[in-house]
């Protein structure tokens, strides 16, 4: 390959010195992505250089052959340098496919879509503001009509929040065959998280029961920013009820519980910290603003709604995401029997 | 982006640490490195936040570990000088109920 090497870099050079022709010079660079793709150290093409220039030139003066050898010795510093990158870019590459294989993983942890649900229209939109999200929804088919709807932040990000998030899911894959109250969910996933993260971890999380035989939703709250719900027989939205400590900071917590009872066209609507806490012109985005938000594209069928209500934030905080957000609609509609 | 944290350890009924800035994810290592070391001995410790303008979920975490640790050792932490954008997040996640706040800021009358 060397011999080669060398005697393709002897050609060019030759006849470029002979001629300057520019069409040379682009022989080189062609030759230079060839080198770099064998990997041939810096060092060993200044080696043939210097040896093709020695026999075009037999009558160089000694001091520039000695010279030659000075550059050799610079350039293998080069070289070392060379190899440490192609290790590190190699590594590089190992870490990013470990991490693409982790982020399949975790929105394998999040369902495609909500189960449909009769005279109910459900929308969500979870956007992860790195790689890896801390935020997590679920929806648990308790049948008869009842669905079970979470909503859940994980302190902290990446690769540690991702894998809580899993325990947290296999944890309410357990509540599929017993339809437990939002406070027995609670109750049983803060034992779970309370014994298993780390001190300065925590979860907070909405847990509520729709019936849609009565349009009632039954929830209770761990920590979880107060959700919203809009009541269409006066236009306004309210905030949901919480009290709740959030999810891993002691034992034997009570969750209490709320009903509220949806007429044709209210909604509740919950969202992650992502979406309070994001700042527009310097300043945390304030209640009122988002209610007004939501109010303009709560017509939408509830999955367009979240998109429209996501990118329009997104757009306000010109299009810097500090944390991941999550946006959830859950309306009454007209039902179809 | 920036946090100061200052130490005073020659109080009598415990230790105080004085915060100053914003508690986010940057930040909130430093306060760790601070406060947790301090949370192993079973004393008082204050933390006073009246300089602090805003603490982001990491920062709370931070909290909450020198809470658990404290408990551990039944000893106390004390939050100091909150204010009411802090206070509004200790309520939501229920941590007013279980960490101990003194002297809350005046302005948030009505939280």
């Amino acid at each position: 390959m060397n011999i080669d090497l060398q005697k393709q870099y002897e050609k060019l050079l030759t006849s470029y010195i002979q001629d300057t022709r520019e069409d040379h010079l682009y022989g080189a660079q062609q030759l230079s992505k060839w080198i770099l793709q064998q990997r041939v150290p810096p060092e060993e093409v200044v080696s043939i250089h210097i040896a093709t220039i020695k026999n075009l030139l037999p009558d160089l003066p000694n001091e520039v052959k000695i010279s030659f050898d000075f550059l050799i010795e610079v350039m293998i510093g080069y070289g070392v340098a060379y190899q440490d990158r192609d290790h590190l870019v190699n590594r590089q590459r190992e870490l990013e496919d470990e991490i693409e294989v982790a982020v399949r993983m975790q929105q394998t942890l999040l369902p495609k879509s909500p189960p449909p649900l009769e005279g109910v229209d459900i929308g969500v939109l979870s956007v992860a503001a790195n790689r890896m999200s801390g935020d997590y929804y679920n929806f648990v088919d308790h049948g008869q009509g009842s669905l079970g709807i979470a909503i859940s932040d994980i302190i902290g990000k990446g690769i540690p929040a991702a894998l809580c998030m899993s325990m947290i899911k296999y944890s309410m894959d357990r509540f599929d065959d017993q339809p437990l109250s939002p406070s027995e969910v609670l109750r049983g996933l803060n034992t779970v998280v309370e014994r298993n993260v780390d001190s300065s971890m925590f979860i907070t999380m909405v847990y509520g029961v729709y019936d849609s035989l009565n349009h009632h939703f039954r929830y209770a709250t761990a920590g979880h920013e107060p959700g919203l719900v809009y009541k269409a027989s006066d236009g306004e939205f309210h905030d949901l009820e919480t009290q709740g400590l959030v999810l891993g900071v002691a034992k034997d917590v009570d969750y209490p519980e709320y009903t509220i009872e949806l007429s044709l066209g209210d909604a509740i609507i919950l969202f992650s910290d992502g979406v309070t806490e994001c700042k527009v012109d310097g300043k945390f985005l304030q209640r009122e603003q988002l209610k007004q938000i939501i109010c303009e594209y709560l017509e939408l069928p509830a999955q367009q709604a979240v998109e429209a209500i996501y990118q329009r934030l997104f757009e306000m905080t010109k299009y810097s995401m500090k944390d991941d957000q999550t946006i959830m609609i859950i309306k009454r509609v007209e039902s179809l029997s | 982006m920036n946090v100061l944290i200052e130490e005073k350890t020659d109080n009598k009924n415990g230790v105080t640490i004085f915060v100053e800035g914003e508690v986010d994810v940057y930040t909130a290592p430093q306060l760790r490195e601070k406060l947790l070391p301090l949370c192993q001995n079973g004393k008082t410790v204050y933390v006073d936040l009246s300089k602090v303008d805003y603490i982001d979920s990491t920062g709370l975490g931070v909290l909450i570990g020198a809470y658990k640790a404290q408990r551990a050792t039944a000893g106390r932490l004390v939050l100091k000088g909150v204010n009411a954008r802090i206070y509004r997040l200790l309520r939501i996640t229920g941590l007013h109920e279980v960490i101990e706040i003194e002297d809350r800021k005046q302005e948030d009358g009505k939280v």
